[in-house]
């Protein structure tokens, strides 16, 4: 299949091409929103400033006054982003295990709640709290992700179902928890104990009054945890073996069903942990929910764009922050903040999209190469063209191909380079 | 008495747009689309038929919510076309792109509301659908107290989509061949009948039905449309459907069921046993439920066997 795709500005399942997948998608995603910003009358301008203010802090339009730079935005703009990356986190491992984590709003629901039971419960008086605050809230992930993990090893459950179900599940749980404790009313319970929240003065000054908090270091840790894990350990590579091919992983003589489960229950822990960033860093008090607040939705953004790669996560993680941050700003600027939602779907509907933009790829790749050929060899190149109406038939093996295996594509290449090392 | 013919019109109501939209996934996953953006579709459709309704009903009267839910359905077919295009023509990946088309609807719709009626919801309408007492049938003592009175005419019309649906998928060679298309899509290829057109119509009639079935939800259910007026209705659907096993009569049933455990976390209090169950009990009800059914018929799954695999066909 490989040799189908010679082409050096892409080839399926590399780095590169994942790279330039999701700058595709990014840029596509702006243009057609900008498109209907244009024909609903908006001017695109306001969106673009309110995302460039929010994500540098840099306001061009007061350039030269105290003003220009403003440090609060960019606080904001990464605290925001902190559940986003944690929940990219969280849906791409599962991803390189073969599985959609839909469920990544519920798990971290999950963590919110128990990062608030024990933030509202254990009578602690030092910082230790807020770390017993997180772990509970990676463990209360971990397990809500558990269940659909067993589910679906055991019995085969179809993962992407149980875990939508279990995220209106998890919603009403906490709700009618957090209502019942002492204190509470219909929309919140009592203030959190101060040594539970992440918060800092020192941060608080640094970003100019924003709500960044000591979250930032969970989630850094978490990213290299993630990176360790994948391509560090035999582990993660048995889970992404099964990623690939359940049962030849199981030929092979690893035990699939414990490594989905176990793919299911870290997955859930790092949602989890981004529901510690929301309930200790955002918030102060626990909060009876309305509906879902997406975190876990655009979560799956995140992950598709940083194409389940952990630096990857983190860049798309900031971008979704980015945008979810701007909003208040781009409704200012006199432009609907739905437009941020928009973004983030087309993002993932040009991802779905994969495998058109990757037959678009490896078309223009194959011109170029045909374009190479025809200048060193032209009579076959010539004889190419008479024989086959051209590059199109060679090149859609490739991408059908590619669109089947997405996930496993690396594991596929890991596998290989791995086996090149030995020798 | 009372209290129960009224409970059970109000779950009547209730389970009129999940037993629309649960059909109208029937068609897609039966033709072999997995169709988890049916929340989606619901989405739009509410939108496009509360905005219809509430900038017409001036000039048609009680027309105008007809009209609402038709150009609602007609604009949740295009919007599904989205999920067909990418799911059969580009073999993109069927949950993915779900995933898009729910999370676009709701920026989409309250995008919208902002620049029709500058507010994230919609202008309230004046009426919506009125509840009605059908004539004859609601003289029938006990039953037409039951069944017939204070209810929306919507819920027969569900009804009558449920009875078409089985005639359709049943009866009629086009539902023979659209199931094959679910179950093994080769088959149906090599007998020279197109599977990607088969599957499209799959995705096009739920799309449809899916708005529909929003349309209805906002015009029976609420006075607006708004960010939540959806909320999550569209996955009970997709538990109806699941837990009426893929056929008509099963997804009226588990509709009609999901209908009461809605609507028991109003009568709660006034029901002496239940009186001290907590409301999201029975909000969560549906979709616990649901992961119990798969699991229970996990040995004998009645998912049609190709759902959710591409097909590319040789030709």
């Amino acid at each position: 299949m490989k040799d189908n795709s010679k082409s050096r500005l892409f080839r399926p399942g590399s780095n590169s091409s994942l790279f330039v997948t999701a700058i595709i998608a990014i840029l596509l995603s702006f243009l057609v929103a900008a498109v209907v910003m244009i024909a609903t009358g908006i001017q695109p301008k306001g969106f673009f400033d309110a995302l460039l203010r929010t994500m540098t802090g840099l306001d061009f339009s007061r350039a030269g006054t105290a003003q220009f730079f403003r440090p609060r935005y960019v606080g904001e703009f990464i605290q925001v982003s902190l559940p986003l990356i944690l929940c990219g986190l969280s849906i791409g491992f599962a991803y390189r295990t073969g599985m959609f984590n839909i469920g990544a709003e519920g798990q971290l629901i999950a963590g919110i709640l128990c990062s608030n039971l024990i933030a509202l419960t254990l009578p602690l008086k030092t910082p230790l709290l807020a770390v017993l605050c997180i772990i509970s809230a990676g463990i209360g992930g971990g397990l809500w992700a558990f269940i659909p993990g067993f589910l679906k090893a055991r019995f085969g459950v179809h993962e992407v179902v149980t875990t939508i179900m279990f995220n209106y599940v998890a919603m009403y749980v906490s709700n009618w928890i957090l209502k019942a404790l002492p204190g509470s009313n219909p929309q919140r319970t009592v203030d959190l104990p101060k040594n539970a929240l992440l918060g800092s003065d020192f941060l608080r000054k640094l970003s100019g009054n924003s709500r960044l908090h000591w979250g930032f270091i969970v989630v850094i840790l978490s990213v290299l945890l993630y990176n360790f894990i994948m391509n560090r350990t035999s582990f993660g590579y048995e889970l992404r073996a099964v990623g690939f091919n359940r049962h030849a992983a199981a030929y092979a003589g690893m035990n699939a069903e414990s490594r989905i489960i176990l793919s299911m229950v870290i997955s859930g822990i790092f949602a989890g942990l981004g529901g510690a960033m929301v309930a200790q860093g955002t918030f102060t008090y626990g909060r009876v929910l309305q509906g879902f607040e997406n975190y876990g939705f655009d979560g799956i953004s995140v992950a598709l764009l940083g194409g389940t790669r952990g630096v990857g996560i983190l860049l798309g993680g900031l971008l979704l922050g980015g945008l979810r941050s701007g909003q208040p700003l781009m409704q200012a600027m006199g432009v609907p903040l739905e437009i941020a939602q928009i973004v983030s779907g087309l993002i993932i509907l040009f991802v779905a999209m994969q495998h058109g933009i990757e037959r678009l790829l490896l078309f223009f790749g194959k011109r170029r190469l045909e374009e190479e050929k025809e200048e060193s060899v032209p009579e076959e190149s010539s004889l190419n063209d008479a024989l086959s109406p051209g590059f199109e038939k060679a090149a859609a093996p490739a991408g059908d191909a590619a669109a089947k295996a997405t996930a496993g594509k690396d594991a596929e290449e890991d596998a290989e380079a791995s086996a090149s090392q030995q020798a | 008495m009372d209290l129960l013919s009224s409970m059970v019109i109000l779950a009547f109501i209730y389970a009129t747009p999940i037993l629309v939209a649960a059909t109208g996934a029937l068609y897609s996953e039966r033709s072999g689309v997995t169709n988890i953006a049916i929340e989606g579709i619901m989405t739009i459709g509410g939108f496009v038929a509360a905005t219809v309704t509430t900038l017409t009903e001036d000039q048609l009267g009680s027309w105008a919510p007809w009209l609402g839910i038709l150009i609602g359905a007609v604009l949740g077919l295009i919007y599904s076309a989205l999920h067909a295009y990418v799911s059969i023509d580009l073999q993109g990946d069927q949950t993915i792109s779900g995933t898009a088309l729910n999370m676009l609807s709701l920026g989409i719709s309250v995008y919208f509301c902002q620049i029709i009626f500058h507010q994230q919801r919609t202008r309230a309408f004046q009426r919506g659908f009125v509840k009605m007492d059908i004539p004859v049938l609601s003289d029938i003592p006990i039953l037409g107290n039951l069944f017939f009175k204070r209810i929306y005419i919507t819920f027969y019309v569900a009804l009558l989509i449920v009875l078409l649906t089985y005639i359709i998928l049943w009866k009629t060679p086009y539902g023979l061949r659209l199931r094959a298309a679910g179950e093994h899509p080769s088959a149906v290829d090599s007998l020279g009948i197109s599977v990607r057109a088969l599957r499209y119509s799959g995705v096009l009639i739920s799309g449809f039905l899916g708005g529909l079935a929003g349309g209805i939800m906002v015009l029976t259910q609420a006075t607006q449309f708004s960010a939540g007026s959806i909320h999550g209705v569209g996955f009970i659907a997709m538990a109806a459907l699941i837990f009426g096993r893929w056929n008509p009569w099963g997804i009226l049933g588990s509709s009609i069921f999901f209908g009461f455990s809605q609507i028991f976390s109003i009568f709660s209090r006034d029901i002496p046993l239940l009186e001290n169950v907590p409301g999201e009990f029975f909000y969560a009800l549906p979709y616990a439920l649901t992961v119990l059914a798969m699991v229970a018929f996990s040995r004998k799954s009645a998912a049609p066997k190709a759902v959710g695999v591409p097909y590319s066909s040789t030709h």
